[in-house]
Formats: C-alpha cells, structure tokens, sequence
C-alpha cells in the first residue's frame, strides 16, 4: 500500500506516467482484477440509491455499466471516485482494502474518471488544466514546460491529438474530453469510468474516441463506460453490469448478449424501441413551411442563416445536428418566443411569422422545449396546474376570471392516468417529479390538444427507456393521424428509427434533408460536422 | 486662472501627487484581485482598511516602531479577512450582504476604539520620504516617482509581486482555476475552501497595509471613516481593471491623478466649487463601472459559494 502511494507520487514530481515500462498499467496480469466493490449501500433522503451492489473491474477490461436513469450507476461510480461515502460495503484494489474519501484518494490508487459534465477550466490552457492540483518539481512556482512536454508523450503515445497550449475555451467538444482523458493520464491512472462519454460527440469524434479507448485496453488500461446506448455497448464493451432501481441486475459477457435481452435486462419487461418499417402512411399537404428564415442568437451573432423546410402532415421530419448549430433558435423561431430577421413561416398555408405565441398555439402549433425545467413547466406548480397552464383561460377551464377547479382537477386526473404520469397526487409540485414524467406531463399537455404541428426538441435527452419508449410510441400515433412533426434531436439512433425524412443543420444552415431508407449514421455525421460528401 | 494649472512645477507637483495618492488604492485593489480571482467578492475592504489604519496607527502612536505598526495592521487584516471567509465560505451567506456587514463592522469598531483609546485627533510621525540616491536626482522624473517613502514603493512593487503569484505559482493556478470552475478544482483534489480561506487572508493583509498607508503614510492622523469609502473604489477598480494586476494598475493611477488633480485645483485656490471637486473620484466610479460592461476576464464563479453537490 505504502510503496504504491509513494511511487505515484514520485510520478506526480519527477515524471509522468508512461505507457511503455515502468507504468503500473504494464505489470499487469490479464484478467485480475483491478478493482472490486462488495456489497456496496449508499442512501440518499428518501432514496436508496445503490442497494448492496458487487462491481469489478478487471485489467486490460472494457466493462460497460448499464442501467436507466436513477438506476444508481452513477452513483456507484461516484462511490468509486471518493466523491460520495457508501454507508456499507467494501472496496478493494489489487486484492487489498482501501477506503476513498475524496477524489485525490481515488486519483492515488490509480483511479480516473470522465465526468459527463467536464470538468475543466475554460479560461486556461490544455497544460494548466492538467497541472492544476498537481506537485510542481519547483514548488511554489508552476513547472508548465514539464507538463507539456509530458503531454505530447503521452498524446503521441494514445493517438489524443491535442495542442497543450490552446486555451480549453477555444476547443471543440471532442477536444475537451481528450483534455480529459489526458488529465486522468497524466495522473498515473490505471483505470478510467468514462460517463456517458458519447453523448456530446458526433459519430466520428465517437470513432476516435473508441480507437484511443481500444488502445488502452490492449496497455492493461482498465475501463468502466457508463452509457444507456445499447448498440454502442454492445459493440465495445468485454463485460456489462445492469443495474435498475438500485439493485444488480447481473454481469453478463458481452458476447451473449442481444440489444432486446440487454433492454430486458435493464427495465425488466420487454420493450419495443424498432419502428415497424412497413408501416407506410399516407403523406398529407405540407402543414409547417419554413422559407429563407433568419435569426440571431443570444449574443446577437447569426445562429440561422436562411433555413427552408417543409414537414407535411404524417410526417416526422427530424433535425439533426451538434449542440449549438442553431437547433435551438429554430425551435423558439417557430414557437414564436424569438423574433426571425428574416424569412417567413407558414402553418396550413397561413403565413403565422408575425403572429403570438399564444396565437400558434390556438391554431394548433405544439412545442416539446429542449429545456424542459426551464421552458417546459413551472417548478412550484402543482402538476394540475402545468397540465392547463396553456389554456387556463378557456372556457373549458375557467368562468369568467376564476378558474373551474373541479373540471381541472377532473381533466388532470385524466390525462395523468391516459399518459401515465407517475405522480403521488394531481397537487404534487412538478419539481418533485422524474425528468421522464416531466416530460409526460408536458406530452400531456401538448397532444391533448390534438395539435396540427409538433415541434419536439431533444424531447429524450436524460430520460429513462421507459419514458422514451412511450414517447416514441405518442409521436408515431400522432404522425399516424396526421400531425405533422418536426423532430430536434443530437441522437442520431433516435431520428434513424423515427422519422421518415432528416435534415442535417451545419452553422444555422441546412446542408441537406435526406429520405431516412436511403442514409447512414455515418453520412449524417459527416454533414453534422460540415462536409457534404458530394459538394466536396 | 487655470494656467497655474499648467506651469512645469505644478505639473510635476500634481504627478507626485498622483503617484503617491495611488498607494492605498493600489494595495487594496490588489488584494481584492486575489479574493475576486478565487471567486469570493469582498465589499468589506472598507472595513477592513479602517481597522488596519487604526491599529497601524494606535501602535505608532504608543511609541512603537512603524514597522510593527504596519506588522499589527497586516494581523487585523489577517484576522478579518478569516472572519469573511468563515461568513462567506464556510456559511456560505450571500457574499454581497455579508460583506456590507464586515464593513459596517470594521467601520464602527475602529470608531469605537478610537474613541475609548486615543479620544482626540493626534498626529504620528509616519513614513518618511526616501529619495532614491541618483535616480531622485533627475529632473522632473526623478521627483515624480522616486521621492516617496517606502510604503509607496512596497504598493509598485506589490503590482509584479501579485502577477507573478496570479500567473507564475501553483497557488495562482489553483486561485484561477477555484474562481473559474471550483467543481473542476474540487475533483483534482484541489479544496476549494481552502484556497478561498487563502486569498480571504491575502486580500484582508493588503486592504489593511491600505488603511496602514493612510494613518501612518500619507495622512498620519486617524480620524472615524478617514477612508472615506475609498474601500469600495477599490472594489470598484478590479471591475475596471478587468481582473488583471496591470489593469488594477491603471485604474488606481487614473483614480489617483483626479485625486492629485482636486486637491491641487484646491490648493492653487481655482474658483471651482470645491464639493464638485471632491465628488470627481465618485462620479469618475460611477462612469468607469457603467462603461465597463465587457466583463470578459470575469470569474465565472464569481460571489458564488461552492458546495459539493450532485
């Protein structure tokens, strides 16, 4: 124990890590376990977050964690990383107890982990974000030229192209999670727990991504993937865990397992994620027409620079996109909450560009927004109240300037049971609920109304299988009786599955709008990422 | 009338002028840099700078050293910069109020002291002018910034000193990076409070070498509020210096020219109301903070307390 902490810490001041002789990882003999957890219990008010769960790691191991949200591996992985204490269980490394208090504990038994939210400094460099926290050789002064020299070594080394001088705030999303990686390196880790590294990366950032983590598996490197992605569990991982509610579901080889089993395993019943594709509908008149629209960002810089769609009715049209390409000042454009600088927008062949929101609504616009805490609901509102804060004065809901509470409190009933909103009571604060039934509600709310156009952005982002599979199905019953739907969406599984035609949106342009049939998930991530693969 | 204004020897009064009024300024902004740079604003220097300008004051006065003097100052302000940093790090209460708290604080016990221990406006002899040998010698220059006594040069040279720990030490990195993101901090095993407890100790020191700078450097006298809200143009100045020790530097020398400027507009008996002569460094705040809206250097963690969370 005593000697492994030292020598770590001699890397941390006289060198770094390196990934050929000397470094732990090395040693290692294949298939020994790296790190176990027994039994582990961690409570949360009202919550038992991890119920006497067992997890090992073994070296040279890809081990995918699996489980919905809440389920509780985060959770673990936390428990893992020293940032939350387990009131029970116990954790070993190469065979021997250790316990974790903080994330510099974990950081000294070779411990390392991605968080989904990085965790970096914008305003400093690549080198300082690694060095921060680190004994300098020439304490109290900073030793940056060492630091970088030991970055390129180990970006050499691991294929992690980054510049060590480059300020973080001007790196791309995949940059950052090597920055990331590579701070976890450069600390002598043995092992990393990557959380849901793929959600922000576009398909080739993924690829690359999984070339480095593919790598360091063949090092000895051990790895723990928390993710919710089936298909990309399934295609990387030795080894899955699944967790639900808290509990161990089993570990299981990877080999053996199908995306249904795995969906099994992780909800508990059977769920139904494929779209039939022989199901062929009836496309109706164009109902939602966007021509040449432009709008400018929070920061007044141009987010959409003249973007022409069209969705017709029984129609799912899906968006995709990187975060932050304009996706979300389209939305707002035609909810009618942002102010267009130029274009128009029809509903049913009606120009609505200078109409209310309020007004879209009435003639049948729905919107599913990206925030869905923020835009979606009201907090400190009783889910009664949200379900008809859009028509509350109608006269289905009101006499005169009091509200009708018995028929809401009737109505709300309703729709909690038809959309199965998990709720204790129709008067519970919506702020007490689960993002998957948060996003019921606002279904609820929206499809009730028998809307003519949807617009639905991210409307599955950090929700549960369960949740998702229902929206799913709500969406394609709608389409079916001819709604028309504009779907935003970064998960490019989500729109292959579900919409009959995507357009790709590149700096507020649409690059292209292709029949689902006819593309891949490679040719829409190339055109996410600005290269038409026929224009070039 | 105004031309006195412009003969060489008044120019070159109101510039040495300048440079010394500078001193309490530049202290005191600077160790607010620290504070705000962690993430921990600090309204409290006013407070903070009246009992250090006690204490510094009430030793020399007893007959002690200046030296202790400036040693007692640095203790209080020690001390107050960790009652901050207890109120507003480890209680987390909202950085802003807590610190109109310290200052009222700061503000009514040196009153309170002053009036039980000394009573009546007494003077002390404070620092003397050093003329630096040589460089004192040449003409104008020389005069300008190299006839003061030691505290104004310990201010200059506090600008580099600060940069220096900012950009060039494992305590500055950990300083930017709390004040940037403390949850990123946090997660390399850097404590975040801790770095916090730092700066509060840091900028409490210099705001008090501050009000030092005034009852036994420039003024030699205490008298209640002799600061006169001069805490709060500090404050004021990080903002305008854009968080940068050379910007500080500017600001405290664009402060203190218009502070040289009134009182010599003052003493050479120009005909300008003096009340409007004495308002220009606060109007000259006000503008400075209204058209310093680019607040690009800012702390993003800025008065926001941390707590580990989910």
């Amino acid at each position: 124990m005593l000697t492994g902490r030292r020598r770590i810490e001699d890397q941390f001041v006289y060198g770094i890590a390196r990934p050929t002789g000397g470094h732990r990882a090395v040693n290692f003999r294949l298939n020994a376990p790296y790190v176990q957890m027994y039994g582990i219990v961690k409570r949360f008010p009202g919550v038992l977050a991890c119920d006497h769960v067992d997890f090992d790691v073994r070296r040279g191991e890809l081990h995918a964690l699996l489980g919905e949200n809440g389920a509780g591996k985060s959770t673990l992985m936390r428990i893992l990383y020293g940032l939350y204490q387990p009131e029970e269980g116990r954790i070993l490394r190469d065979g021997a107890e250790v316990t974790i208090h903080s994330p510099t504990d974990a950081i000294r038994q070779g411990i390392g982990m991605i968080h989904q939210h990085f965790m970096l400094v914008d305003t400093l460099t690549v080198t300082e974000n690694v060095a921060l926290g680190l004994k300098s050789s020439r304490e109290p002064l900073l030793d940056l030229d060492r630091v970088e020299a030991g970055i390129r070594e180990l970006s050499e080394a691991y294929g992690l192209q980054i510049d060590p001088r480059a300020p973080v705030w001007t790196l791309s999303v995949g940059e950052r999670q090597r920055v990331e990686i590579m701070k976890a390196l450069y600390r002598g880790a043995a092992m990393l727990i990557l959380d849901e590294p793929t959600a922000v990366l576009t398909p080739q950032e993924v690829e690359e991504l999984f070339v480095t983590l593919g790598y360091m598996k063949e090092n000895g490197y051990s790895l723990v993937l928390i993710s919710h992605k089936l298909q990309e569990i399934l295609s990387i991982s030795d080894r899955i865990t699944v967790l639900r509610s808290g509990r161990l579901v089993g570990t299981v080889p990877t080999k053996d397992m199908t995306r249904q089993e795995l969906a099994r395993m992780m909800v508990g019943r059977d769920v139904m994620l494929e779209r039939d594709r022989d199901d062929e509908i009836d496309v109706g008149e164009v109902r939602l027409r966007l021509e040449d629209v432009k709008a400018v960002d929070v920061t007044g810089q141009p987010a959409l620079r003249g973007v022409s769609l069209s969705v017709q009715g029984g129609e799912i049209l899906g968006v995709a996109g990187i975060s932050g390409n304009g996706q979300r000042e389209l939305a707002e454009v035609i909810a009618g909450l942002r102010p267009m600088t130029g274009g128009s927008v029809e509903m049913d062949g009606t120009p609505i560009t200078d109409w209310s929101t309020a007004r879209r609504t009435e003639a049948g616009l729905a919107y599913i927004p990206e925030e869905r805490m923020h835009d979606g609901i009201v907090r400190d509102f009783a889910v009664s109240e949200n379900l008809v804060l859009q028509e509350h004065t109608s006269d289905k809901f009101s006499h005169g300037i009091f509200l009708a509470f018995d028929y809401i409190a009737r109505y709300s009933r309703q729709l909690v049971q038809d959309f199965y909103i998990k709720t204790p009571d129709i008067r519970t604060m919506t702020r007490n609920l689960s993002g998957g039934n948060i996003q019921r509600l606002i279904l609820a709310r929206e499809l009730s109304r028998r809307p003519k156009v949807l617009v639905a952005a991210q409307p599955t982002r950090g929700i549960d299988i369960g949740a998702i599979e229902y929206i799913y199905q709500q969406l394609l019953e709608q389409r079916d009786t001819g709604m028309a739907t504009l779907l935003i969406s970064e998960d490019l599984d989500e729109l292959l599955a579900l919409c009959d035609r995507i357009a790709v949106i590149y700096e507020g342009q649409i690059m292209d709008v292709l029949e689902r049939d006819k593309t891949s998930a490679e040719e829409l991530g190339l055109l996410m990422a600005g290269v038409h693969p026929e224009r070039q | 009338m105004f031309d006195e204004l412009f003969t060489i020897s008044t120019l070159v009064g109101i510039l040495h002028s300048c440079v010394r009024l500078a001193t309490p300024y530049l202290f005191a902004s600077l160790g607010e840099t620290f504070g705000q740079r962690s993430g921990v604003l600090n309204l409290g220097v006013d407070g903070i700078m009246l009992m250090g300008a006690f204490f510094a004051f009430y030793v020399v006065f007893e007959g002690h050293n200046l030296w202790v003097g400036l040693l007692a100052a640095i203790a209080v302000g020690i001390l107050m910069g960790l009652l901050k940093a207890f109120v507003s790090v480890t209680m987390q209460s909202l950085q802003g109020i807590s610190g109109i708290g310290l200052y009222l604080f700061g503000l009514g016990l040196s009153s309170l002291l002053f009036k039980t221990l000394i009573g009546s406006v007494e003077g002390v002899s404070g620092f003397r002018q050093l003329a630096i040998p040589f460089l004192s010698d040449i003409p104008g220059i020389g005069h300008i910034l190299f006839n003061h006594n030691a505290l104004v040069y310990l201010a200059y040279l506090m600008v580099p000193v600060s940069w220096f720990v900012i950009n060039r030490t494992t305590l500055g990195l950990k300083i930017r990076a709390v004040g940037h993101n403390p949850e990123a901090a946090d997660t390399l095993g850097v404590s975040v409070n801790g770095v916090r407890y730092t700066t509060m100790m840091i900028g409490g020191a210099l705001a008090a070498v501050a009000g030092a700078s005034l009852s036994i450097g420039l003024q030699n006298v205490f008298q209640e509020n002799m600061t006169n809200g001069l805490g709060f143009i500090a404050v004021a100045l990080v903002y305008f210096g854009s968080w940068r020790t050379v910007g500080v530097l500017g600001g405290s020398l664009l402060f203190s020219l218009v502070n040289a400027l009134q009182l010599w507009v003052q003493a050479l008996a120009i005909p300008v109301p003096s009340e409007i002569a004495v308002m220009m460094p606060y109007i000259m705040t006000i503008v400075v903070l209204a058209f310093t809206a680019r607040q690009i250097q800012k702390p993003a963690a800025l008065a926001r307390s941390y707590e580990r969370g989910e």
